[in-house]
């Protein structure tokens, strides 16, 4: 009897050897102990895909596709992106928009804050968190960042603000597909209060908070 | 008559029962620790095409999750970053790294770098990120110090008793949505007032996390 238990724990031993512990890092993919249905005959998002040839599940728009179908209390002019205004930051006559599309709800406390959240994320790490092109990239080997703040970039109009964030300009590439129209709008509105914090004085500061900054 | 039994045959079948118990408990003991996610998916950590390192970018560099992840506030899936947002930067920073060299492939071709998915759900398991995100569910609750991975694993089970320690208990998890980014925050005042603060949460925003199988499963 004693060489059964003596057999048991090298088995035990072996078993513990073999398989290793809990949370082991490894290279190989998972074990599936039970697999039922955990793969079924569905794509998701970003899958591969063995019957298109680029091998993606995830298929491209074709050139000049229009979109079809739409829920019903979207308006036609977001939905088709119709409204220049909003995506393409243009008036009616074709030149920059100097104010906001009337699309956007200039709520100054939303819209501020939703700029400021997505600036923080999107722009900061460039531009710097206070839009002076310090960011952390600098230190990186990452090209010269404009600071916001000198004349030309406060002259320009907010349409021309928003059209760098939608196509990019010089070595910044396009933010549309991290930003949608609304959040682009945002940050320009966020850049709008960083330019004019950048270049406020004594007076500009609310009575209410003077004390805190130990301004008179 | 020669004695077809020795004598200490009198003591087998209890020695055979003990053995049966000592036996089941043995394959008990291997099948709970074994065949679970916490052995079978914790810890994997495939060799990726690019040795792309969380912890220098949004460790070290602090970008936020979601400059690359972008999906993951909008909608269901937390999507792997295209190749241009990589190039955002490395249009500029190591243009000439051949570590890289997949990504401007990948860029110039329009053919997606063939990154390996780790943090796999089950077909059956309709996971949406964008709800947990706006609700203040932190990426680390699920994923880990990603931030501190050179090289990412799964670092927590991610079965179904692990959503659901979650679900009944959220008040344990919550915290303003302004944070879910930052992976090494933890209440100031620790479990106790992580507890209270998250009661608050629960209520104020009404959080009910569904515990009824057609909440995961459909």
């Amino acid at each position: 009897m004693r060489y059964v238990y003596l057999t048991l724990f090298l088995i035990v031993v072996l078993g513990v050897s073999i398989f290793g512990f809990r949370g082991s890092l490894s290279t190989r993919s998972p074990l599936e102990v039970f697999p039922d249905m955990d793969h079924q005959a569905k794509y998701k998002p970003q899958a591969e895909s063995a019957f298109f040839a680029d091998g993606r599940a995830d298929r491209p728009l074709p050139a000049g596709v229009v979109a079809y179908g739409r829920d019903t209390d979207m308006p036609a002019a977001g939905f088709l992106k119709a409204d220049a205004t909003l995506f393409e930051g243009k008036d009616s006559k074709g030149a920059w928009l100097t104010g906001f599309p009337s699309a956007v709800t200039v709520d100054p406390a939303k819209l501020l804050e939703r700029g400021q959240d997505r600036f923080t994320i999107y722009c900061a790490p460039c531009h710097g968190a206070l839009g002076d092109g310090n960011g952390i990239t600098k230190q990186y080997g990452m090209g010269a960042t404009p600071t916001f703040h000198d004349d030309a970039k406060r002259k320009l109009a907010n349409g021309e603000i928003f059209n760098v964030i939608t196509h990019g300009k010089g070595n910044m590439l396009s933010y549309a597909d991290k930003l949608p129209a609304e959040d682009r709008w945002a940050v320009v509105a966020y850049v709008r209060a960083l330019q004019r914090a950048a270049h406020a004085n004594a007076a500009d500061v609310p009575p209410g908070h003077k004390s805190e900054l130990g301004i008179k | 008559m020669s004695k077809l039994f020795p004598k200490s045959a009198n003591k087998l079948p209890l020695q055979i029962i003990i053995l049966v118990f000592v036996l089941g408990g043995i394959a008990t003991a291997a099948t709970t620790y074994y065949a679970t996610n916490k052995y079978t998916n914790v810890g994997y950590a495939p060799v990726q095409p690019v040795p792309f390192s969380h912890a220098l970018h949004a460790g070290q560099l602090g970008i936020d999750c979601r400059y690359c992840h972008v999906g993951v506030d909008k909608g269901p899936t937390s999507t792997v970053p295209t190749s241009q947002t990589c190039m955002n930067c490395h249009n500029q920073v190591k243009t000439d790294s051949p570590l890289l060299q997949v990504v401007r492939d990948s860029y110039a071709s329009g053919d997606p770098v063939p990154w390996v998915k780790i943090h796999q759900a089950p077909d059956y398991v309709y996971f949406n990120h964008s709800v947990h995100i706006a609700r203040g569910v932190s990426c680390v609750e699920c994923h880990g110090r990603i931030d501190e991975m050179d090289v990412v694993h799964q670092a927590k089970p991610l079965s179904m008793g692990f959503c659901l320690d979650c679900h009944r208990a959220p008040e344990n998890f919550v915290r303003d949505p302004k944070l879910v980014t930052k992976l090494d925050w933890k209440h100031p005042e620790g479990v106790e007032g992580q507890v209270r603060d998250g009661k608050k949460f629960v209520h104020d925003w009404n959080i009910k996390p569904p515990q009824s199988c057609s909440g995961c499963h459909r």
